[in-house]
Formats: structure tokens, sequence, C-alpha cells
């Protein structure tokens, strides 16, 4: 097991080395830089000698290699540089918007659980029923509307049901509050992005859960249990449940990672403050140093999420060894 | 040296007022109340807080109101293009001496950074010569605008002379730019010219409390502010949000009062349909003019009958009148800012191509030019920036308006990394959408764009005649000589040789909580913005 964990911890090196090339190369291929954007965009007179002046200043004017063995070479003195649009530490970014995102991420992640188990379970176990069909259709409505536009529609439906009901709009608040220092303008602010992304997410995993159950629910030991007279409820949570999640957790495991930098769009429609709304703003103003790190990091994301669940299958399934 | 005498800018105002439909949010009766705090919204993100490198209001709009500036806009009369305030300097803007080459300013004694540094003449010069004469690697984004300027210095504690080397009708607006924030000598010569750009300590009338970098600013109210009694406010919180929908929906819902950049009309009658009288809409011509810039270096764009042909076929009256209904543009106009006395009348703009009253024989002539420079029926690429309002929607209807003189169009839309790229490097469009948007009303500065040699022209071309043109006009003193080269001017380059095209000039729509006092618009989003004579009416929150 310990040889397995070293093994994938040195696969982990490549891997990142590959996506530090790619990612290097794929955004220097998009046309444009930081200092066109920063002072001819707004429309104002752009000093063609200033935007040389920039372009030196941000080491914009040396060869790609020494950009490249620079951005690389901040692994091993851990200095990841400056962003280009503030002059602040990326890491300093990074780290600010990183709590928020984690906070939505376990937010609708939970959401997403909370929904897709309970659902996907009774659909299995009420197959070709009623019941069935109403959780497949909640499923598939989940899957068919986008989260922001969800995101949209709540908003907006908090403004006007509150109007019409207390004569004043609310809507939630846009500027992030820590849960430490008042955790209800906390939850006020983050349980509506939550519930929007928690339920596309859901419905993935509810067709999973299903799925699953359904297949585990034929199997034969499912049938020895009932043929031995146990509970049905005893058999549906401790034999077929826990064996049905091995393909769900993967899925729940692969959002949440996707949730943490992925957001992009419905943090734009929250306002929140995270980091799918900083890789936004950091395409948008071409800033090379900050997009490179996001896109980094989702890459370790994943790379670490796919790693934890491969654990946590030898957890879940004591038949699988890893050698 | 003022250019333009109190009763034209007075009268000016007036106009600007009630010609454009200014709805004041406040009138002179009322009394300013003390107290709360102002919540607005930001469209765009902050770089550093250096105002003299920056150019996105997204500086302005939140760190602005640390600072103050030796001159400003008037902030009770922000319309007027000429109504030029003190703000460090004492009485009233001087007017210049020796030939128009050199212009004295009194500074005001007592005024205090918020570090409790007093600030004096020395402080106006650091400043200055940080803009005008930076060191080397320290950028100034305006220092161009000061192309006369040949000292500055502080002959006494309270005392700044700028010695200029000819006399310059765009010193003063220039020297009245919302970015040319007052720094302290101190903080340059201990921590560098760089300190500015993470840190802040102004004079202004608020002082810095915190910034969460991508979600807000927030200021508290400077007690030893100069102008008495002011600002009203206890403080201010500037919360980022860079999509439109959310600031709508933030002034809907409360979580803010105002937005200082603007909304197409479609969000302003939303906003009013919601909420009625609790929302006050002022609204303004804006210093922003859409244009068309074709690529000299592209055949048939190098001949002046085709680049004439395509504005003639334009109809800007019409078209301001429909597109007002869905776009952030309105006005027609040429090179100038079209309220400002040193613009085209509309007798003067109805003689230039494109302007012409009667667009059926404006269109005629437009094919005709065409068939005799061989190219009826052309197909060519209109190169747009990928942003709704106003890009797209004028371009959309540029493309409809080149149909009818039987031009075939398509549009290339990119995002602004890659629209900048090609404008400014790549140069492979035939026919690209530009903008002109500046700051304070600066005629003979903001119409450099139209020269060949211009660092914001994209057109490719050299024209020697227009740059003579420019030459006299930076160096003319008296208002009658440079409104009779600026037609030269602009006659030469919208209609001779048409360089480029004047589409529309944009229109500002500023829909707020009617509780917010004071505040009034101006013809730029980078203008009156220190907040100072803001105040909340707490009778309407």
């Amino acid at each position: 097991m310990y040889a397995y964990i070293v093994k994938r911890l040195l696969l982990m090196i490549p891997t990142l080395f590959g996506a530090a090339v790619l990612i290097f190369v794929l955004l220097r291929l998009v046309p444009g830089d930081p200092c066109e954007i920063r002072l001819a965009g707004t429309g104002l007179y752009a000093d063609p000698a200033e935007i040389e002046l920039c372009q030196k200043n941000l080491g914009l004017d040396r060869p790609q290699y020494v950009q490249f063995f620079e951005f690389v070479g901040g692994y091993f003195t851990g200095d990841l540089g400056d962003s280009m649009w503030t002059g602040r530490p990326v890491t300093y970014e990074i780290g600010l918007r990183f709590r928020l995102s984690l906070q939505v991420a376990i937010m609708a992640t939970i959401v997403s659980v909370i929904i897709a188990i309970p659902l996907g379970t009774i659909s299995a176990i009420k197959q070709d029923t009623w019941i069935d069909y109403v959780v497949r259709t909640f499923s598939i409505a989940g899957i068919a509307i986008p989260s922001f536009w969800l995101g949209i529609m709540i908003i907006l439906g908090l403004l006007i049901v509150t109007q019409q009901w207390f004569g004043t709009p609310w809507m939630p608040p846009i500027e992030y509050v820590s849960p430490f220092e008042d955790p209800i303008a906390n939850l006020s602010q983050l349980i509506w992005p939550a519930i929007a992304t928690g339920y596309r997410y859901s419905a993935v995993a509810t067709r999973m859960t299903r799925s699953a159950m359904l297949e585990v629910l034929r199997e034969d030991y499912i049938r020895t249990a009932r043929a031995k007279g146990l509970l049905e409820k005893l058999i549906i949570n401790r034999h077929a449940l826990k064996n049905a999640m091995l393909p769900v957790v993967t899925i729940i495991s692969i959002e949440f990672a996707f949730l943490i930098g992925g957001l992009v769009v419905t943090e734009q429609v929250f306002n929140l403050n995270g980091l799918g709304k900083l890789f936004v703003d950091s395409v948008g103003a071409q800033d090379f140093n900050m997009t490179q790190q996001l896109a980094m990091l989702v890459v370790l994301i994943f790379i670490l999420t796919n790693f934890a669940v491969d654990l946590f299958y030898a957890w879940l399934d004591p038949r699988i060894r890893y050698g | 040296m003022k250019r333009f005498s109190p009763r034209i800018a007075i009268a000016m105002g007036a106009v600007l007022a009630f010609g454009l439909g200014v709805v004041g949010p406040a009138s002179a009766a009322e009394t300013p109340q003390k107290g709360g705090i102002l919540n607005f919204v930001v469209g765009s993100k902050i770089p550093s807080y250096d105002g003299h490198r920056e150019t996105t209001f997204g500086v302005i709009h939140p760190i602005a109101p640390f600072y103050s500036v030796l001159i400003r806009v008037n902030p009770e009369n922000p319309q007027s293009a000429t109504d030029f305030v003190c703000d460090l300097c004492e009485g009233k803007v001087p007017t210049a001496t020796e030939g128009g080459t050199k212009f004295t300013f009194k500074i005001r004694k007592g005024v205090k950074f918020h570090d409790g540094t007093p600030l004096t003449a020395a402080d106006i010069k650091a400043t200055f010569d940080k803009i005008i004469f930076p060191p080397d690697g320290i950028p100034s984004a305006r220092k161009a605008f000061f192309k006369s300027v040949a000292s500055v210095s502080a002959p006494s504690k309270y005392t700044v002379v700028f010695k200029l080397q000819f006399p310059s009708g765009a010193f003063v607006p220039a020297l009245a730019d919302p970015y040319h924030w007052v720094y302290s000598k101190k903080d340059l010569d201990e921590h560098g010219y760089k300190w500015h750009q993470k840190n802040i300590n102004g004079s202004g009338p608020f002082i810095f409390v915190e910034h969460q970098p991508g979600s807000f600013v927030q200021g508290k109210r400077n007690p030893n502010y100069h102008h008495k009694g002011q600002p009203y406010l206890d403080g201010y919180k500037a919360i980022s949000a860079s999509k439109m929908a959310v600031r709508l929906q933030a002034i809907r819902g409360g979580r803010a009062a105002i937005e200082f950049r603007g909304f197409p009309p479609k969000a302003r009658d939303d906003l009013v349909k919601a909420l009625g009288d609790k929302i006050t809409v002022q609204e303004s011509d804006w210093n922003c003019a859409l244009q068309m810039t074709p690529n000299h270096k592209r055949k048939p764009f190098d001949d002046p009958r085709v680049r004439r042909a395509l504005s003639l076929s334009l109809d800007r009256w019409a078209g301001s009148k429909y597109l007002s209904k869905i776009a952030i543009v309105k006005t027609v106009g040429g090179v100038v800012f079209p309220s400002h006395p040193l613009a085209a009348t509309k007798d003067e703009l109805q003689k230039i191509a494109g302007y012409w009253p009667d667009i059926e024989k404006s269109r005629a002539e437009a094919k005709r030019l065409l068939k005799e420079a061989g190219v009826p029926q052309m197909s060519f690429e209109f190169h747009n920036r990928g942003v709704d309002q106003p890009y797209k929607v004028v371009g959309t209807w540029m493309i409809d308006q080149w149909r009818r003189i039987d031009l075939k169009v398509t549009q290339r839309v990119q995002p602004s990394p890659a629209f900048y790229d090609t404008l400014r490097k790549k140069k492979d469009f035939d026919v690209s959408m530009d903008f002109n948007c500046q700051s304070v009303i600066n005629p003979i500065a903001d119409i450099s764009k139209f020269l060949g040699s211009a660092g914001n022209n994209y057109a490719s071309f050299e024209d020697q005649a227009l740059e003579e043109i420019y030459d006299k006009l930076l160096r003319s003193g008296d208002e009658a000589t440079q409104r009779k080269l600026i037609r030269q001017y602009e006659t030469l380059a919208l209609n001779d040789e048409a360089h480029m095209a004047v589409t529309l000039w944009w229109y500002k729509i500023n829909p707020h909580r009617s509780f917010v006092k004071g505040w009034k618009i101006a013809p730029s989003h980078y203008l009156n913005q220190q907040l100072d004579n803001v105040w909340l009416d707490k009778s309407l929150m």
C-alpha cells in the first residue's frame, strides 16, 4: 500500500510538468498582453512608450523560455510570482478567494449528496412507479438547467417575491463575510449558489445512485439476504447502499474538484469573489502569471482528488487492494 | 489662462442641464444631511492604487475619494466643460501670465495628508514632477498631455509655478484630470515612486480603511478635510461587481445605492418600473465616441472615395433616434464633444460627408463613389469588440446601413485582448470599430486621436496637412483661432480624406436610489468622483 502511494505521488511530477508546459504554451498562443489591455483598453490616450515600459516592467520582453523557467522554477523556490494586474503575490490573491470557493464547493456538495442519495435510492427501490418517474424528471431537469440560469432565477425570484410580500425587494449580499465573523450573513449569501450548483450536480449523482442501486439490488447476495428474512431497511442500508456507492463517490469527488475552480459563471451571477471569478478576470486581463497558477491549482486539485478517491475505494470495498 | 469666459461656461452648463433632460437629484434649496454610509457598485477591477499610472475607472471610483487634486471640474457644475475650480489651490484657477506661458498657483494652508503630514507646494511639485517628468522605468499614463510644460517649481512653501514652452489651450483641462492625485513628497522620497501602487496616503475627503481585493474598498470620513463641512458621508463602500446584471440587481435589491459608470436605457426603464420614485435618473452626453477605422494599408480602403462612401451611408440622425432606445449612444457629433463651444454646430456638421440631412442623396453619392472607385457591391469584414454595449449593437446597425448601399459586410467579433492585438499589432482588419473615451473634456488633446501619428490611431495613414493643422492648434491661445483650426481639421479628417468616421457619441444614464443626493452627473464616468458633496437623505431611505 505504501509503495503504491509513493508511486502515485511520484507520478504526479511528470503530470504536473506536462500540464505546466501545456498551460504556458496555450496562454501565449492567445493574442494580446496585459499592458495592451491595461493602457489601451479603456479608450483613453495610450502612449506606445508607456505600453512598452509596462511590458518591460512585467518581464514580457524577455525570451519565452526564460519566462517558462521562471514559472516552473517558482515551484522550487516557493515564489510563484506576482499578479501582472495587481502586482500582489499570486499566492495572496488565490488564498483570499480559496476559502470562499472551498466553502461553496463543500456546501454545494452537501446539497448534492442530500438530494442525490435518498432520491436515487428511492427511485431504484420504486422502479417504474410514479415516484421513480418524478425523481427521474427532477434529475433530468437538473441536468438540463444550467446552474447560472437557475441562479439568475433565484435572484429575480427573491427580488420579486420579497417586494410583493414585504414591500422592499431583497437580494442576497454581494460581498463576502467570513462564517466566523457573521455566520448568518455568510449563509444568506452562500446558500443560494450552493442550492443552484448543488441541484445541478445532484442530478448526475441521483441518476448514478439509481443505476448503481438497481444493479446491486439484482445481485445474489441481496437475494440471499432477503431469503434469510432480513428487514428490507437493513438490506438497503447495510448491504445495497454501501456497495452501490463506489461510482457515486467517484462522481461526487470529481464534481467537488470541479466546483472549487470551476464555478466560473455561477460566481459571476452571485458576485462571489471566488477562484472562478478570479479565473475569468485573469483571462480577461491577460494576466499570464495568475492564469497559469490558477490552471495549475485546478490540475493539482483534480490529481489529488483522484488519488484520494482511489484510496477511498479500498475503504469502501475491502476486496480492493493496491500493491 | 482660462480659454472661455465664465459666462459661456455658465450658459453652456444651463443648456446642458435643460437641453439634455438632466434630472438633478437635489435642488439648491435642499440642506445636506450628515452621516450614513454610501454603498456603490463598480464594474471594473482595481489594478494598482497609483492613479498616475492607471487608466481605468476601476481605480477612480473606489480610490479617488482618498485623494485631493490641484484643480478639478466644478463638482457643483460638472456638466460644464470649462468650469474648473481649485481643490488644493486657493481662490480661482489662475489665468496665465507672461504671454500665456506661466501659471502661478497659491496652495491652501492647513491641509494635511491622512498620516498627519502637512501638505505644501513641495508635494504638488513632487507630484507633477512624477507625472510630467517621471524617472526612467516609472510609468505615467498621461505625461503626453503635458508636452507644453517646461518646468514645475515651488518658489515658496505655498506657491507652485508651471512654466510652459508655448501657450496651450490644453494645459488647464489636462491639469484638472481626475487621475492627478497629489502625493506626499515625504512618501515619494522615503518609499520611492512605486509605493503608491500598493499604499494610500492622500488628503482627500475619505481615509482608507480596507481593501478586500476583488470584493470591496472601504473608506471613512476625513474629519480634517480642507473643504469645511464636507464630506457629509460617514464613509463609503465601493463593491466590486463585474456583471451589469448584478450591479442592476444590487441597486434594486438595496445592496448598493448607485453605480457611477452608467446603464443602458432598458436597465434604467426596468429599475424605474420596479422602484418608481425610489429611483432618480440622471442623464448626460458622454465624452466617448464610437468610431469607424478603415485600414488604409488594405485595398480598397486606401482610396478616400471608398472611405467616404462608408461614412456617407450611415444615417446618423435616424440612428440616434432609434439606437438611443436600446444602447448607450445618442448624440450626433463630429470630432469634438458635441456640447463644447469648439464643437461643430448642426449646420457645420451637415456639410460633412455622412451628416447630410438627406440620407437618400447621401447614399446615392456613396454608390457613385464606390462605382467610380471600381468596387460597387464590394464585400469586406468588419472587426468589432466582443462587448454588447454599445459596440455590438452599433456594429450591427452599421452593417445594416452598409447593406443599403449594396455592400456585403460580415462581422468578426473578438474579446478585448484579441481585439486590441488585431488593432495594434496584427493590423489584419479591413474596417474596425474603435472608440475614443476621455475624462476631462479637452478637445485639443482629445482630437489627437485622428492623427495618423497618434499612438491610439489604428488606421495606418500619414497626413502631413492634418499634422500641421494640429500643430498650429496646439500652440494657439485664442478661442476663435482654435475653432477655425478645428473646423479645418475636422473637414480634412472626416470629409475630404475620411480617414476615420465618428458614428455616434455615447450617452450616460445613471439611475440611482433617490436618497443619494449631491452627486451630479458629469459628461464622463471619470469625473466628479471624490464624493465630498454626496449625502444621503434619510427621509427617503
